[in-house]
């Protein structure tokens, strides 16, 4: 099996040091991950703050190379320094303050950073801006600034800066946390469809639940271990042990929970409201 | 209690044209209360809230606290600044200190206290947000970013406010932080006596926590009441780009399947009540 | 308040002057800048005027706009009129101690006044037409001969870009931390120098604490996007002249020529300062 993304025994560790350089404090940030990523995938890690997600998602193109195990990109191991580059334009990454990754003061002139980073000839660095920005629908935006746009719209075209590298695979570390409600749905739909549509591979690391809902496969860090994994339907089914790792579930799953602890026979896990609703109107 | 009287503010914009970012702002506040206000981004509720201690001021209109109004020339605003706290989003960004209780001892040193009266309030600050004692002269800087959430909450608590607004108090924090957050500001409400405006871009945190709902948009103020009956209109919110919380959506569409409930639901408990109910008398 | 401050900021359309090419205007500003240092006449910054209205006007922002940019150095401006007012000898009109108001001190600020609005002006239009990133391509075009010398053109320019970027998010952030602070009672309003000095702490430590915070994501967002200094990166807008850009050279020509022939034979009644 060829994986795009594969994480054997991952570990790492912040290593605080004093003046004398002194080791003054170890924190385990991730502890023997394997997460295996096929093609195609659209993959949810799910954690709350310290859990160790992030770190796990900056292993993926290599801002952090592991101090154990190894993980590997399109087959190429992040701790072959000579593949660094190579790593970084197949696994593209998305952060969490749409403010702080623009480099560029003109919409379009950002998308074109990565490519001409990569020494994509001029030509070709126009054609693929139009058709990263018309992938995120934000082509009429090309000549604007940054500042001009809102959180959600400034997000899209972080992805579209991403997209114009032709990834094989792209990495969303928390890219909702600051939005407000409208924004995170223009992004969390712009996701899907680059998923859907393009068939890109999708790494989403949040801790927002109902994002994850239609996420093929979700894994659930906690203290840097993966604690569970499994398609969303497994997931969503143990309410109990996702609020002891203080994650919430969706309001409809937790009423469907709720009904079925009282002896109510509805269907172990229920995403959406539509969902629910066909599951009531059957008894 | 605070009275805002035809409130409109107008600034001009990049071309010198006159914008209006208020527009006949009408609210009564009554000591104690627990509202609620929502909108989305740029419908004009942060510029509403920095009206309320005086940092903005009005174009028209005015605002009368405790039957005084503050736009009049012997008015103390400083004396305002301290009885209405305001708590701005993301406010661990203006943490600058050495130490913890240095930070949380600047509002009340610039109310003019003497040095006993600020170390006191200072320290039952730092307790009733739930900082332990050994942190006093810990760095903000070294803190989590839920624990700096903490630590600027406590910093404007510390000039003991009769009035508390946080503008999006939990944002970009966990499900963990939230919940927190939420809690202390519950207790606030209920021990301190203090009258409390939340804004906040969550319907379910709305339903759970606050007693009175404003909404906002584009610079006016679209519905005003109870949250029950302002959640009663899912159609007027949703047209306005704002939700409702999703038990409330469920509980509507089953309405219309032609099940009967007896209030409008706004949260999994009411909801697991109501079904139970009507699932008991289909049996 | 703060956010009025409109030097150093792009205003985009889409202008004759906004599509020149940056090196064009790199070369004017330069040209325009030396030459206000070239004569001492009324006529000089009347003819100086003339162009840089006309270059205004062709580049289609707002007049007010232009000028509001001059908000921010009243006080300097003030201040430089003011000291030449008192301390320059010549010809008493007035006097009060070691203060001396002369016709020439009158001159000399008047001069000093004009010259320096105009300056600012003129700088100001090369960055209200061009986006900090043409600013900074420009630039690295025409320093490029430096790095022979090892002079790291490309790191400078890209640095320079990135600041003119976050001039605007500091500038609001700074608006933000300080009525947080307001909030919290602080006063940045009343007191002595010292006082208000000590009084910006509390503005200040957030603000780098923010920028760093800010230049941290950053670095990490452009090496996550396969920046590694200027080798081996091709442009997106390569800088080529266009025939515009030659006319503007034409004009520029045509600007030193005049400045040459009104120095040397335009009698010099009109002299401000000797």
């Amino acid at each position: 099996m060829n994986y795009m993304i594969r994480a054997k025994n991952l570990v790492y560790e912040y290593i605080r040091r004093d003046k004398e350089d002194n080791v003054v404090d170890i924190t385990t940030a991730i502890n023997k991950v394997n997460i295996d990523v096929e093609q195609g995938q659209f993959i949810a890690v799910l954690g709350h703050n310290g859990s160790g997600k992030s770190t796990f998602a900056k292993h993926i193109n290599g801002l952090l190379i592991p101090m154990e195990g190894s993980l590997w990109v399109d087959g190429k191991n992040t701790n072959d320094m000579k593949k660094l580059w190579e790593i970084r334009q197949s696994a593209g990454m998305v952060f969490q303050n749409p403010d702080n990754q623009f480099v560029a003061n003109v919409v379009e002139e950002d998308v074109g950073f990565g490519p001409e980073n990569l020494g994509v000839k001029t030509s070709k660095i126009w054609k693929r801006v139009e058709e990263s920005l018309s992938a995120v629908e934000m082509l009429p935006f090309r000549k604007k600034s940054p500042n001009k746009l809102s959180g959600g719209q400034k997000q899209r075209v972080a992805i579209a800066g991403v997209m114009a590298m032709r990834p094989k695979c792209i990495i969303l570390d928390e890219p909702t946390a600051m939005l407000d409600p409208g924004g995170r749905k223009e992004v969390m739909d712009t996701i899907r469809k680059l998923n859907k549509e393009e068939g890109m591979t999708v790494i989403l690391i949040t801790h927002y639940m109902d994002e994850v809902v239609y996420a093929d496969k979700i894994f659930v860090m906690d203290h840097g271990s993966v604690v569970m994994e499994g398609i969303p339907k497994e997931i969503f089914a143990q309410v109990d042990e996702l609020k002891n790792y203080h994650l919430n579930v969706p309001q409809v799953t937790e009423l469907a929970y709720e009904l079925r602890k009282e002896g109510i026979p509805m269907p172990k896990a229920v995403l959406t409201v539509e969902e629910f609703m066909e599951a009531f109107e059957k008894m | 209690m605070i009275i805002i009287d035809h409130l409109s503010y107008k600034y001009k914009d990049v071309v010198e044209k006159d914008e209006y970012a208020l527009r006949d702002i009408n609210l009564k506040i009554e000591d104690g209360e627990f509202v609620g206000l929502i909108g989305h981004t740029g419908s004009g509720k942060s510029t509403l809230m920095q009206h309320l201690n005086g940092l903005v001021k009005a174009t028209e209109g005015t605002i009368y606290y405790n039957g005084e109004d503050i736009y009049e020339s012997d008015f103390d605003m400083r004396a305002l600044r301290g009885k209405v706290g305001l708590v701005f989003q993301y406010p661990e960004y203006q943490l600058f200190e050495s130490t913890i209780f240095k930070d949380i001892s600047f509002g009340p040193k610039n109310l003019g206290l003497p040095q006993l009266e600020v170390d006191l309030r200072s320290y039952q600050a730092m307790r009733d947000v739930g900082l332990s004692e050994e942190l006093i002269d810990v760095s903000p800087f070294s803190l989590s970013g839920g624990q700096k959430r903490r630590v600027a909450i406590a910093g404007v608590l510390a000039m003991e406010p009769e009035v508390l607004i946080l503008d999006e108090p939990t944002a970009g924090l966990d499900p963990r932080g939230r919940e927190e957050i939420l809690h202390l500001i519950r207790k606030l409400h209920k021990e301190k006596k203090c009258t409390i405006i939340l804004v906040s871009h969550s319907m379910e945190d709305m339903a759970d926590y606050v007693q009175r709902l404003v909404v906002m948009h584009e610079g006016r103020i679209v519905l005003d009441g109870n949250k029950r009956d302002v959640f009663a209109h899912e159609e007027e919110l949703c047209m306005l780009g704002l939700a409702v919380p999703q038990v409330t959506t469920l509980t509507n569409q089953l309405r219309k399947k032609g099940y009967t409930f007896t209030k409008d639901i706004l949260t999994v408990a009411e909801a697991k009540e109501e079904l139970l109910r009507i699932l008991d008398k289909s049996v | 308040m703060i956010r009025d401050i409109t030097i150093g900021q792009y205003y985009p359309k889409e202008s004759k002057v906004h599509q020149l090419d940056p090196r064009v205007k790199l070369a004017g500003t330069f040209v325009y800048m030396i030459s206000m240092f070239c004569f001492h006449r009324f006529l000089g910054f009347l003819f100086v005027s003339l162009f840089l209205g006309w270059v205004i006007k062709k580049s289609d922002i707002p007049f007010s706009y232009i000028v509001k940019g001059l908000k921010p150095i009243l006080f300097l401006l003030v201040f430089t009129m003011v000291i030449n007012a008192l301390f320059v000898d010549g010809h008493i009109i007035w006097s009060w101690g070691i203060l001396k108001i002369s016709v020439e001190g009158i001159r000399k600020a008047v001069f000093m006044g004009i010259r320096l609005s105009l300056l600012v002006l003129g700088a100001s239009m090369m960055t209200f037409t061009t986006t900090p990133n043409h600013l900074t391509d420009g630039l690295e075009q025409m320093l490029k001969p430096l790095r022979k010398l090892h002079v790291p053109v490309h790191e400078i320019s890209m640095m320079m870009s990135i600041a003119l970027r976050f001039i605007p998010i500091l500038l609001e952030e700074t608006d933000k931390i300080m009525k947080a602070q307001m909030a919290r009672g602080a006063d940045f309003e009343t007191g002595g120098m010292i006082k208000r000095a000590k009084n910006m702490v509390p503005l200040l430590v957030p603000l780098f604490v923010s920028a760093f915070r800010r230049a941290n994501d950053l670095a990490m967002a452009m090496e996550a996007r396969c920046y590694r200094g200027g080798e081996g990166r091709t442009k997106m807008k390569p800088l080529e002249y266009q025939q515009a850009d030659y006319i503007a050279y034409g004009v520029l020509a045509g600007y030193i020529i005049i400045l040459m022939i009104g120095l040397r034979y335009i009698p010099s009644i009109w002299t401000i300062v000797g």
